[in-house]
């Protein structure tokens, strides 16, 4: 009820002060703090800080914005942080798939219905990468491989994105894998390049440089067409010329990680539309064109019920592993 | 001699005017950021680092590097005047570094301490220069079993080490595993020990425990003592900055000692706070003064000063040639890296040659400017210690509890710094060592990632850590570590009836 009356009264407020047009366009009215669900350096802080610097630069909006890293807990801390913040328009947060997968399989205190779907933008593909020197070219030699000797999987966390397609991966393969955790894609890249792991599911960022290096290589992508052209990675190889993983018989047709943006609970239809329009303006400049160019990601803008029913395809999807596999939790 | 050829190439790229400009400024910024507790060089650096979107890369990476090689040298100075560490890697330093500010020699302290770090930098750059190819070699040998082998040595290293009862140093460190677990879990995914406080999933900060161990845990002590109640009337003298540099080559051996373990410690990726702790847990076992570590000896801050900036040094090798940052500052200049559109890795050397050498060029002419800054303010910040208990108590309270805050505007973390507080008061007064503590909290998580990771791989067997030579030695090396000093005692036992007027260094030595 107190928080229903705050509004009820800002938006008197705005619409006396005459700040604004009648009724359109909410505007943030002090500075926007950007959460990014992970801590510095990586993906979901990258994007956080590029958004930021193309709105600074643009000037899409009056108001000052500052990024705060909450990493903690997988992600966790920063979705909690959201969930506390309810009603506060002035918090956007910048996640993954975790927002709704986490839940499912931790006892984490959010869920993703807990905040305000904005958008998803930019997916990040995963591909199925192995040592330079093994001796399997396709996926399909590397299923046949994997049947007679158990194959160390290697993946960031335990029971994320990269756990549950390595389990897909065991089903539609009819194989068994021993999958080790790491912190990040990054160490769990290193660890391939040092023979210590026989594969992983990297998205093409966190490999990009050591597949330029000749330390490892793609085997296939699970996406059900092959990555867009772009420049050329090794002398004669660019993402384009990864096959599917369909084409090479394994059958897992799509698995990607899109990057989110949320705002907290409870905030008004007029404060969501401000920040999905503010996203669709960042999508539209050079600079966003360079950031996806550079890390290797799918440009996509999926908002509404778009959105939403991606959510739920998503859910019932990993749903169906986490049972499988005995994780879900409660 | 390629390399040299290479360095040279990278110092007419470095030595440039704009670019030198930029690593005063770099520096001063990593000064002013590393002194300030909670702010620490991975916030300043991520601070920075959108203004380094429209720059060169190798400017902004001499930019970003240079207030790096600021905030490692402005957090020694918070250790040693306040006894606050503002990074994992500057706890050790505290030990000595603390007792010998406050016995009025503040300035002797810090030059030193910057003497002995500058000489770790440059160690760790030399080898940066010479052995790249060879370093990047090593660090991929590195599997979990390996990791944690050497973050066992590092733990050997510095167990059972007197100062306190194995007993208590057993008990401090199994404190420090557990709260090391708290949050989630990196290897079930599951969350462990919030006790229903939702937030805590997020796990402890280092810095909130510090604070609290550390800062207001002493000023508690102090307060009760009244000890500190008059201001340290530390004569400020220039010549003792030389002076005190100057005597650095007389622990020659110390230094040699400590480069190499930071140097080590850097490669392999056991990083600059394993390796501050084991050279300070080596250098007491080793020196003739051991036994007066922890009363503010020389020996005690040039060691773990020595590791650190070696190991810090030498960490962003393996963040260049394999994309694995080796400590949290480095993770945030990977990301920057990839923002200007390059990719860390084995690529990087053939690919970008005039980044990578424009940077290690830097490193050398970065620390010198750094280095020469720091020596230049020692007797400003020395002067902080003239100033009256009562004003300055009150200030150490506002620098932790805005530290704590800050860590992630979290208002729970600032009671839990207080909390720590009272731990830190309770194991002084009931000599417990704060030191082991404190070390299962920074590596603690790491450690038991890597044993899990390791199970994983040999579905339980131990057999997994003697698997090769290199995993092999490491776990030798740290059992023999452990062992060292109960053997020792045995010997002693065991020699006793033979001549019974045992001298008064080795009965002390008994007691420690």
């Amino acid at each position: 009820m107190g928080r229903t009356s705050t509004f009820l009264l800002s938006a008197a407020a705005a619409v006396l002060a005459g700040a604004t047009p009648a009724f359109s366009a909410w505007q943030p009215q002090k500075p926007i703090e950007f959460v990014a669900t992970a801590g510095p350096g990586g993906g979901t802080d990258n994007l956080a800080r590029a958004v930021q610097n193309i709105i600074t630069k643009h000037k899409l909006t009056e108001q000052p914005i500052v990024v705060v890293n909450k990493g903690g807990g997988s992600g966790a801390e920063g979705y909690v942080y959201g969930k506390a913040s309810a009603g506060d328009p002035h918090k956007v947060i910048f996640g993954t798939s975790n927002a709704w997968q986490q839940p499912l399989v931790s006892k984490v205190a959010f869920n993703y219905t807990d905040l305000t779907p904005i958008a998803a933008m930019a997916q990040d593909e995963f591909l199925l990468w192995v040592k330079q020197d093994a001796p399997y070219k396709t996926a399909g030699d590397y299923l046949k491989a994997a049947a007679s000797g158990e194959f160390k999987m290697g993946g960031a966390q335990s029971k994320d994105t990269d756990e549950v397609l390595t389990r897909m991966i065991e089903k539609a393969g009819h194989i068994k894998l021993t999958y080790i955790p790491f912190k990040s894609g990054a160490e769990t890249a290193v660890q391939l390049a040092g023979g210590h792991l026989d594969s992983h599911v990297n998205n093409p960022s966190e490999s990009l440089g050591q597949w330029r290096g000749g330390t490892q290589r793609p085997l296939c992508v699970f996406s059900p067409k092959r990555l867009p052209q772009g420049a050329k990675v090794t002398a004669t190889e660019g993402w384009s010329d990864v096959p599917t993983c369909i084409e090479q018989g394994l059958d897992i047709k799509q698995y990607e990680q899109p990057r989110t943006v949320w705002l907290p609970g409870k905030v008004t239809p007029d404060q969501a539309a401000f920040y999905v329009d503010l996203m669709k303006k960042v999508q539209a400049t050079p600079e966003w064109k360079d950031y996806i160019e550079k890390t290797s990601q799918v440009d996509t803008f999926l908002t509404g019920a778009e959105f939403d029913k991606f959510i739920k395809e998503d859910l019932e999807h990993v749903k169906q592993v986490a049972g499988e596999q005995g994780w879900l939790v409660k | 001699m390629d390399n040299l050829q290479e360095l040279l190439h990278g110092f007419t790229i470095a030595v440039t005017v704009p670019h030198l400009v930029l690593m005063v400024v770099g520096v001063l910024l990593g000064i002013l950021v590393g002194v300030l507790p909670g702010l620490g060089a991975p916030n300043g650096v991520s601070l920075l680092l959108p203004l380094t979107f429209g720059m060169q890369p190798v400017s902004a990476i001499i930019l970003l590097s240079s207030m790096y090689w600021g905030a490692l040298f402005g957090g020694s100075v918070t250790s040693i005047l306040f006894n606050i560490p503002g990074e994992p890697s500057s706890v050790a330093t505290t030990f000595d570094g603390y007792p010998m500010a406050r016995d009025g020699r503040p300035t002797t302290a810090l030059a030193t301490a910057f003497g002995s770090a500058a000489f770790g930098a440059l160690v760790g750059v030399i080898l940066i220069t010479f052995l790249a190819s060879w370093v990047a070699q090593v660090a991929l040998a590195f599997g979990p079993p390996e990791y944690f082998a050497v973050y066992f040595l590092a733990f050997a290293s510095f167990v059972g080490m007197g100062g306190a009862a194995p007993i208590k140093t057993v008990v401090a460190l199994a404190i420090g595993f557990a709260i090391a677990a708290i949050g989630i879990d990196t290897v079930s995914g599951s969350v462990r020990l919030t006790m229903g406080v939702d937030e805590l999933v997020k796990g402890v900060s280092f810095v909130v425990a510090v604070m609290g161990l550390f800062g207001i845990g002493e000023l508690l002590v102090a307060v009760e003592e009244e000890f500190h109640a008059r201001a340290v009337s530390s004569k400020i003298d220039w010549r003792e900055v030389f002076r005190a540099v100057g005597r650095l080559p007389r622990h020659g051996v110390a230094l040699l000692r400590s480069a190499a373990i930071g140097c080590w410690m850097g490669i392999t990726p056991g990083g600059p706070t394993a390796a501050s702790f084991m050279s300070y847990g080596i250098a007491r076992r080793f020196s003739r003064r051991g036994r007066y570590f922890g009363t503010g000896e020389v020996e005690g801050i040039i060691s773990p000063e020595t590791a650190d900036h070696a190991a810090g040094t030498s960490a962003l090798l393996p963040m260049l040639s394999l994309g694995i940052p080796g400590s949290a500052t480095a993770a945030v200049m990977m990301g920057g890296l990839m923002i200007w559109g390059l990719n860390p890795g084995p690529m990087l050397f053939v690919d970008q040659k005039d980044f990578v050498w424009g940077l290690i060029a830097s490193m050398y002419v970065g620390n010198i400017v750094a280095v020469a800054l720091v020596l230049l303010t020692v007797p400003v910040f020395a002067a902080l210690m003239r100033i009256p208990f009562v004003v300055i108590a009150p200030l150490i309270v506002i620098i932790c509890v805005v530290g704590a805050y800050s860590v992630s505007n979290s208002y729970l973390d600032v009671v839990m710094m207080l909390g720590f507080g009272i731990v830190g008061y309770l194991f002084k007064k009931l000599f417990y060592p704060l030191a082991p503590l404190v070390l299962a909290i920074v590596i603690g998580d790491k450690a038991e990632d890597a044993f899990r990771q390791s199970m994983l791989m040999s579905k339980g067997s131990l057999g997994i850590f003697f698997a090769n030579k290199l995993v092999t030695c490491l776990i030798v090396a740290g059992i023999a570590l452990l062992l060292l000093p109960l053997a020792l005692q045995l010997a002693r036992l065991w020699r006793k009836p033979a001549s019974p007027a045992t001298d008064t260094t080795s009965q002390e030595k008994v007691i420690i």
